[in-house]
């Protein structure tokens, strides 16, 4: 285990070496230790209405001002980053570990299987996603659990599709050939030795797919058909925000902003980890 | 205390280990739908077709073969990735073709493999105490003591323990081959099949794999199947061999007879297709024009005959069935070389 | 003008700076090729081959440092030379042939246009190219080349797709060929069909070759001269029966001694030559080859021995030997 924790503090010293990269973890680390310490750091309620100062702007006491309601973006903001984060990271992890087996069983096991799930992939790729996300809204109502059906249904074809290719590539590969010689089960193979060796580019596309579930949970809250208000979320504050930009910009700003600062954190991070993993990248002999 | 230990049978007694008679492995090259649409009646090509040879207990036996002659092919058969459709290969009585993942299992603890890319052969990202420790895992040893025998299997191949802790890519090609024959060896095998074991390594390392293998043969009493196109190695390390040429062993017998008198053209050809390490070294060479034909387009009769520079009359017609020279050596030829020896 | 060399470097020495340190790769190498001749570097993993070759081409990774030497090819330095420069030399007068023939060939695009793109720089007519494409395709030995002409490379075999990566290469009529490792990846049979139609392509085209390869019987059978290279030094170099005849350095004897195809009784105990190559960034003081050598003194582990002459045209780098010789 100690070769993993080595291999994880070379991983992020190459790319605390690329600017770009470094400003990706930078950020990314921030906006984690907001989301998660959001109760220590927030400085009010969220949910507290307080009518006679609503619309302020940003002071002391309320750091990025307050809505329609009096209520403080800045508390909200943070607990709605915890929100999204939940959101993304459940919805990707999931999808994750049921696209990687499935992958890794279409790719690795009989062809019968793998054309049965290459038929179920397909289908559920070609249905549009949006009609897809009103149907499920429909029929389940708006909630955070919705979203992240949506979401994890969505890429589980995704992911397994990419995890398929790349498990046939190293179907063949002289290793895997040595395993079965030796006896290895099919399980072992795939679990131990194929899995190791095709999630590398999954991590990666995956870290990238969180700013993107992040902005579906925010557009979604922001149609209405995500999270129920009170219960602030990014989208929700953009939304109220929008209603009353009139009254003041503060809301639209400060909802704005934390969507931008994640999405940038997390495409930097995951397309840094990406220059660091592919070799042939790699400029030096 | 490792049974296999004992002292070798004497030579008068081998019993035969592996026993391959008219192993035939076809590989499928159109759908049955669009062999039927294109009026192909017959949509297989024959990688192997009919080869029958016999290894002894503590014998090795090299198996030469050119790009395309169907030797890796046979080699992946005998440990069970490719089934054979038609022939048998008996491992020490018992037959392999037919058996069941479960029963296949338990000969692979008896059979170990070596393949060709000494590094790739490694599943990167385990370190060589898990790679070594595998094949104990895999069988249910779950009595061993994985050190200790991780130990042993290092200090066997002549590597010392800091290696465990090392991955395949931090390994140079002979430390990685050394590690896949301390694999093959985990679970004492009876039977190692190493497909080109000195391919990748230089020179002066591709005698202390040899060197090794043949050490371990004399310790355990192991019988080796070396598949390669390296002629040189296999004057020096092999008791017996066979050519094969477009899948089908077309000469087999004594290393040394061979050697002193080959019998069937390729043979000759292959054996005088060696560039000698000297400058002034005058070769008989008998240069082979073209190249193997694609398997999609067997020639007629006898499959060596386009490129035969001793082509005669009846080489088109029918295949030269096997003939024998003297009880170990055969050969399939019509014309053959060197006979009134 | 009629240079007598070619190609001559003279103390190249080139390092990669790495995570690890700063690998000295090529160290003081000196290499000559006349005009018109074969010559063979042999030598195994880690002995510098590739980085020599990338050198010539201009072709190093960007960690690369050249820290001193000269290059002087057809009369003028490589190294002071322009990428621009060094374009207009790369693939006209200098052309290369690598171990896999894919590395020269476009997978998508069939062989006579390949043929034909790659003299661009000719001015003759589409027709006159094709013509003489056909032509060096047939002298490489690929039979029916008019028929074959649009066939793209996954339509030939190993073989034959290194003969077209050879013809590529010599269609250019280039004054230099480098052919790195060229047989390696084919069987013997392949091997002295292509070596013989090098053979006979150098002489009509009196071009100089610079044979890389780690097979002694290649390079006994084909080059003119020789040059040993071990942990990025040049060990020996002479003509091809110095090295073979009296290879007098020990690097070089054992080296020959260990080519299964040099002993003749059958053994079943191979010689070789126990220990590693020492690693690029953490160079003994002395001698590179002394932790392997069996005749070594201390002397050796003192002072960086220099190259010295021992009889005409032949050189090694080991300073017990080298007084010996000259006894």
């Amino acid at each position: 285990m100690s070769g993993a924790w080595h291999g994880l503090f070379r991983t992020v010293r190459r790319v605390m070496h690329a600017p770009l990269g470094a400003l990706g973890l930078f950020l990314v680390v921030f906006v984690l230790i907001s989301a998660i310490g959001a109760d220590w750091w927030s400085t009010h309620e969220p949910n507290q209405i307080n009518v006679r100062a609503a619309f302020a702007s940003p002071s002391l006491e309320h750091f990025l001002g307050t809505d329609q309601l009096g209520r403080d973006i800045f508390s909200r903001v943070l607990v709605g980053g915890q929100i999204a984060l939940k959101v993304s990271l459940i919805s990707i992890g999931v999808a994750l570990l049921i696209g990687l087996t499935l992958g890794l069983i279409a790719g690795f096991g009989p062809r019968w299987i793998d054309n049965i799930l290459m038929v179920l992939f397909d289908s559920v790729r070609s249905f549009p996603t949006v009609m897809f996300a009103l149907a499920v809204v429909t029929l389940f109502g708006p909630s955070l659990e919705t979203i992240m059906i949506i979401v994890i249904v969505t890429q589980i074809p995704i992911y397994g599709r990419m995890v398929r290719s790349q498990t046939l590539a190293l179907k063949n590969s002289e290793f895997i050939l040595t395993e079965q010689a030796i006896g290895a089960g099919f399980f072992r193979i795939i679990f131990l030795h194929m899995l190791p060796n095709v999630i590398g580019p999954l991590l990666i596309l995956a870290s990238m797919d969180i700013p993107f579930v992040i902005t579906i949970e925010a557009g979604l809250s922001f149609l209405g058909m995500g999270v129920r208000p009170p219960t602030p979320s990014w989208g929700t504050i953009l939304n109220d925000g929008y209603s009353y930009i009139y009254n003041s910009p503060w809301p639209v700003i400060a909802g704005g902003i934390p969507v931008v600062l994640t999405t940038l954190g997390f495409t930097f991070l995951g397309e840094s980890l990406r220059d660091v993993f592919d070799p042939k990248l790699r400029k030096d002999a | 205390m490792d049974p296999l230990s004992c002292a070798r049978p004497t030579e008068n007694i081998l019993n035969s280990l592996l026993k391959l008679t008219d192993v035939r492995v076809r590989f499928r090259t159109l759908s049955t739908a669009r062999a039927v649409l294109n009026g192909v009646s017959d949509p297989f090509v024959d990688a192997v077709n009919g080869v029958s040879l016999e290894i002894k207990e503590g014998e090795t036996y090299g198996l030469i073969g050119e790009s395309g002659s169907g030797k890796t092919t046979l080699a992946r058969s005998i440990i069970g990735l490719l089934k054979p459709q038609e022939g048998s290969i008996r491992y020490d009585g018992d037959e392999l073709i037919g058996l069941s993942t479960l029963e296949m299992r338990k000969i692979r603890r008896t059979i170990g493999a070596m393949f060709q890319d000494p590094v790739g052969s490694l599943s990167p990202r385990m370190s060589i105490y898990s790679l070594l420790a595998e094949p104990f895992k895999i069988h249910n040893q779950k009595d061993c003591d994985f050190e200790s025998e991780v130990r042993r299997l290092l200090e066997m191949v002549g590597l010392s323990y800091d290696f465990a802790s090392r991955y395949p890519h931090q390994l140079s090609g002979g430390q990685a081959r050394r590690i896949g024959v301390a694999r093959a060896l985990a679970l004492n095998p009876r039977l190692i099949i190493a497909d080109e074991p000195t391919a990748g390594l230089d020179v002066s390392v591709q005698g202390e794999i040899l060197n090794l293998l043949n050490k371990l043969q004399h310790q355990i009493g192991l019988s080796i199947l070396i598949i390669t196109h390296n002629l040189n190695i296999v004057r020096h390390i092999t008791d017996r061999m066979g050519i094969m040429y477009f899948g089908r062993i077309i000469e087999q017998g004594p290393t040394k007879a061979i050697f002193d008198s080959p019998v069937h053209p390729y043979t000759l050809a292959l054996l005088s297709a060696n560039p000698e390490p000297d400058p002034d070294a005058k070769i008989d060479r008998i240069e082979l024009q073209g190249e193997v034909p694609s398997l999609l387009n067997r020639p007629q009769g006898c499959e060596f005959h386009p490129r035969c520079p001793f082509v005669g009359n009846s080489c088109d017609a029918k295949f030269p069935f096997s003939k024998n020279v003297t009880k170990d050596h055969s050969y399939c030829c019509h014309y053959p070389r060197n006979l009134d020896c | 003008m009629a240079t007598k060399n070619i190609l001559e470097i003279t103390n190249l020495n080139v390092a990669f700076v790495t995570e690890r340190g700063t690998l000295k790769a090529l160290r003081d190498v000196d290499l000559t090729i006349p005009n018109g001749a074969i010559v063979g570097v042999v030598g195994e993993s880690g002995c510098g081959k590739s980085t020599l070759i990338n050198s010539i081409i201009g072709l190093l990774a960007n960690n690369a440092q050249i820290t001193s030497g000269e290059m002087i090819f057809e009369g003028s330095d490589l190294l002071s030379k322009s990428e621009r420069e060094l374009r207009a030399i790369r693939g006209q007068r200098i052309s290369m042939v690598s171990q896999d023939p894919m590395t020269a060939l476009n997978p998508i695009l069939s062989i006579g246009t390949q043929m034909i793109d790659i003299q661009y720089r000719n001015a003759s007519s589409k027709d006159e190219k094709r013509a003489r494409s056909i032509n060096m395709l047939s002298r490489v030995g690929i039979p029916d080349p008019e028929m074959r002409f649009n066939d793209y490379p996954h339509q030939f075999s190993g073989g034959m797709r290194q003969r077209i990566a050879i013809a590529m290469a010599l269609q250019v009529e280039p004054t230099l060929l480098i052919a790195d490792e060229p047989t390696t990846a084919l069987d013997a049979t392949l091997e002295v069909q292509i070596i013989r139609r090098l053979n006979d392509l150098q002489q009509n085209m009196g071009c100089s070759i610079l044979f890389v390869s780690h097979h002694l019987g290649v390079i006994a059978e084909l080059c003119d001269y020789v040059v040993v290279m071990y942990g990025g030094e040049v060990v020996e170099q002479g003509s091809v029966r110095d090295i073979f005849h009296r290879a007098s350095h020990p690097y070089t004897q054992k080296l020959l001694e260990c080519d299964p195809a040099s002993i003749a009784q059958a053994t079943h105990s191979l010689p070789t030559i126990p220990g590693e190559v020492p690693n690029l960034d953490a160079l003994p003081s002395g001698c590179i080859f002394f932790d392997r050598c069996d005749h070594g003194f201390d002397s050796c582990q003192r002072s960086q021995p220099k190259i010295e002459q021992i009889e005409a045209g032949h050189w090694i780098r080991c300073p017990v030997r080298a007084q010996q010789k000259t006894f």
